[in-house]
């Protein structure tokens, strides 16, 4: 029934090994990525072959504002979690906060992008190769805003609350990870949809 | 040590249970042992349901002529038994063994996510369950039912609302949807167990070769995948909300379906195949009493198919006409992939020469395995040439190569698999008459069936047909071929028999009935739910070899 004892005379270095959250995280981006190039190459595949209108050039403007805000929301919840690692809880919620809002102010404005498209140039998903492509790969990328949203808010809610503290670091930086990803993956969806595509 | 013994010898409670109260325990549970049991056994069940279509479907093709079921069942026999056996046989039974023996052999207590865990594998579970749950739905509960029929690769426009009216086609998407998130979710998992939870002194360069090739074939997972997922969400929105991706009539491509699921099919079909490899891995050094010959080189090779499987997608689409340059690329790319495949058939090779071979039942199969995956690669690299495919693409001559590999290299290494850790499992060996029975059945009905399938398919053979006319050559062909899936019919019930047997009668197989080498055999048979009451540390690949022989420790040699 017992084991067969197992330690050899190892020196005593430390046997540290990478954390599990963050390496779990980076193979999920990897997983994630995929799935984007998939809809990306799909875009790139089906453009110029819409039969009818109406055509990116038509109806697309660059979305420079909302674009600005969603870079640097990567840069506050970078901040986030360096001050909540020196256990400046109270910065780390005001990074949270800002970070949550500049996440919003994207969103809104793809809402209301899409509104304008929608409503006033008559383009939706079944109207064209160029509707069925942009929505599914820009609603894709805004899924996955929503989602990091919701986690941020999360976040959010606990430090104000007072529930987190410094050991929360790592917790945080597997969040801000998927952040990053999320707006880097947005820099692709601008160059193809807004600058290549039109 | 003394802990070590005090912490083992503690008797686990065990008073009389309610049968509800197993259930409850095996459903609740978030252990890596248990998971990876229920995973074997769910896609035991699905092998069983599967490998039944299998013989309706060569009782239809015995004779010309023939009517045992109509066209449209045939045609959802052909789709159903194709995804089931890629999605809830293959990965299932070989991400079950990954969780039971990962984490054993990397020297860990479970995997990095418990929890996690049990949702993959309930995910996977519902998924198969929702692709059955068609012959109810398919048509509504009003008329008959039905189930997808569209092939298992569903090739566009014929999955477009207009071909493919009903729900039957939704089942499908929905459900490969579904497991392909366990999948990911259990892929992911794996990778975390071994990237942080190896024990002390197992660097990447000291783990032995199962979790290495899981590590691999979790990889592929991760990036083939979710070209899958993007293709499926891309078909639902089809379906659901009238877009145009594989939309013809609107300028859709039904080409660029084509290239997403064989992005997502050819790597899989190395998602199914290094697991075998994995398992030949650890069973052929033990029957042969000699370590791995270059491990390093295995290691590589395995990466580099990794690789290059993830650039060869095409040559599923020889036929589609790609024109010469697409063509001389896949062409040669997947002739490339022999060159990895081939340093390890030699290494094997080389494990075996001049070892004290012992002709268990797991090493048989291994044996099976390596001739028979050999031949697989062979008119692998036929069919790798195009103008070769052009001739025979789509003919039966495909599905026996394809089946060579599935059967001949995948199944007969799952089989050793079972034979080689049942005894870990359960705590007893399987029956070794039995064993032999089961093997030498099931390569006579091996070979008699995609030997000779080979044959119909030269002669010109489509696959998926539902009858043939008399007098084109192909009668007694296929007469042969299903009488031999009869011989694998029974050998798989001798199986079967053999597992119920065994889990009562088995002779008690102690902690490390082969004398092995791993750290899993360091455990008592079944191991306890904590799996090492201390963490264990080693020195090099073979701890259990250091142990046995502190005089001569292999890590002097590494």
């Amino acid at each position: 029934m017992s084991t067969i004892p197992l330690d050899h005379e190892l020196d005593e270095t430390p046997w540290v090994l990478p954390d599990r959250g963050i390496s779990a995280m980076i193979l999920l981006i990897i997983a994630e990525s995929a799935i984007f190039i998939i809809f990306v190459v799909g875009y790139i595949f089906y453009l110029g072959k819409s039969l009818s209108g109406p055509k990116p050039a038509d109806v697309l403007e660059l979305p420079i504002f909302s674009s600005i805000c969603l870079l640097s929301s990567s840069l506050t919840a970078h901040f986030a979690v360096s001050t909540l690692r020196k256990a400046k809880t109270a910065a780390c919620a005001a990074w949270l906060a800002l970070t949550v809002a500049l996440g919003t102010i994207f969103i809104t404005s793809t809402g209301i992008e899409w509104h304008h498209l929608i409503y006033e140039k008559g383009l939706t998903i079944q109207t064209n190769l160029f509707g069925t492509t942009f929505y599914s790969l820009v609603g894709l990328h805004a899924s996955h805003v929503i989602v990091g949203l919701c986690l941020l808010l999360v976040a959010l809610i606990a430090a104000l609350r007072g529930k987190l503290n410094e050991h929360h670091a790592e917790r945080l930086e597997v969040l801000s990870l998927y952040w990053h990803f999320v707006d880097g993956v947005w820099v692709i969806v601008f160059a193809v949809v807004y600058v290549l595509g039109r | 040590m003394a802990v070590t013994e005090a912490v083992d010898l503690t008797a686990q409670p065990k008073g009389k249970h309610l049968w509800l109260e197993h259930v409850y325990d095996w459903v609740t549970s978030v252990d890596h042992k248990k998971i990876g049991i229920m995973y074997i056994v769910y896609s035991l069940f699905f092998l069983v349901i599967a490998g039944v279509m299998a013989l309706v479907i060569r009782l239809q093709l015995m004779v010309p002529n023939n009517h045992v079921v109509s066209p449209q069942t045939f045609n959802r026999l052909f789709t159903m038994h194709g995804t089931t056996m890629v999605f809830f046989v293959g990965m299932p039974i070989l991400f079950g063994f990954g969780n039971y023996l990962v984490p054993l052999m990397i020297g860990a207590r479970d995997m990095a996510f418990p929890r996690l865990n049990a949702f993959s594998f309930w995910l996977s579970a519902f998924g198969g369950i929702l692709l059955y749950f068609s012959y109810l739905g398919g048509e509504g509960l009003f008329g008959a039912g039905s189930a997808p029929d569209v092939g298992w690769f569903a090739y566009a426009p014929l999955t477009e609302k207009v071909f493919s009216p009903g729900h039957s086609t939704d089942y499908w998407t929905l459900s490969l949807l579904l497991t392909g998130i366990g999948t990911v979710a259990t892929s992911i998992n794996l990778m975390v167990t071994m990237i942080s939870m190896r024990c002390k002194g197992m660097t990447m360069t000291r783990m032995p070769l199962l979790p290495w090739l899981y590590f691999v074939t979790s990889f592929l997972a991760l990036i083939a995948i979710g070209p899958l997922t993007a293709a499926q969400v891309m078909l639902m929105l089809d379906r659901y909300v009238g877009s145009h991706f594989f939309d013809t009539q609107a300028g859709g491509s039904a080409i660029l379906w084509v290239h997403f699921f064989w992005i997502f099919g050819h790597p899989e079909v190395y998602i199914l195949v290094m697991p075998a490899f994995a398992f030949a891995n650890e069973i052929i050094p033990v029957f042969s009493r000699k370590a791995i010959f270059g491990y390093p080189a295995m290691v590589a090779a395995s990466v580099s198919i990794a690789f290059i499987s993830a650039g060869v997608w095409a040559h599923h689409m020889f036929t589609i006409g790609l024109g010469p340059g697409a063509n001389t690329f896949f062409t040669l790319s997947t002739m490339i992939i022999a060159v990895p495949t081939g340093i390890k058939i030699f290494n094997w090779l080389a494990t075996l020469w001049g070892g004290k071979i012992r002709f268990k039942s797991p090493m048989l199969f291994c044996l099976a395995f390596l001739f028979q995956f050999l031949v697989a690669g062979l008119t692998g690299i036929m069919l790798s040439a195009a103008p070769f495919d052009w001739q025979l693409g789509n003919s039966y001559f495909v599905i026996a190569h394809f089946h060579y590999v599935l059967v001949g290299a995948i199944l007969f290494c799952i089989f050793g698999a079972f034979y080689y850790w049942y005894p870990k499992a359960i705590g007893r060996m399987m029956n070794e008459r039995l064993g032999k029975w089961h093997f030498w059945l099931m390569v006579i009905g091996f070979h008699l069936t995609f030997d000779f399938m080979h044959v119909p398919g030269i002669l010109g053979m489509p696959r998926r047909i539902y009858t043939y006319e008399a007098g084109r050559g192909w009668e007694y062909w296929n007469m042969i071929v299903g009488i031999g899936a009869v011989f694998q019919a029974v050998a798989t019930l001798v199986f079967v028999y053999n597992l119920v047997w065994s889990y009562k009668h088995g002779e008690i197989a102690g902690r490390d009935p082969w004398d092995a080498w791993t750290l899993e055999w360091t455990t008592s048979s079944p191991p306890p739910d904590y799996n090492f009451a201390l963490a264990p540390s080693v020195g090099s690949r073979r701890p259990l070899w250091d142990l046995k022989h502190p005089e001569d420790p292999d890590s002097n040699y590494e």
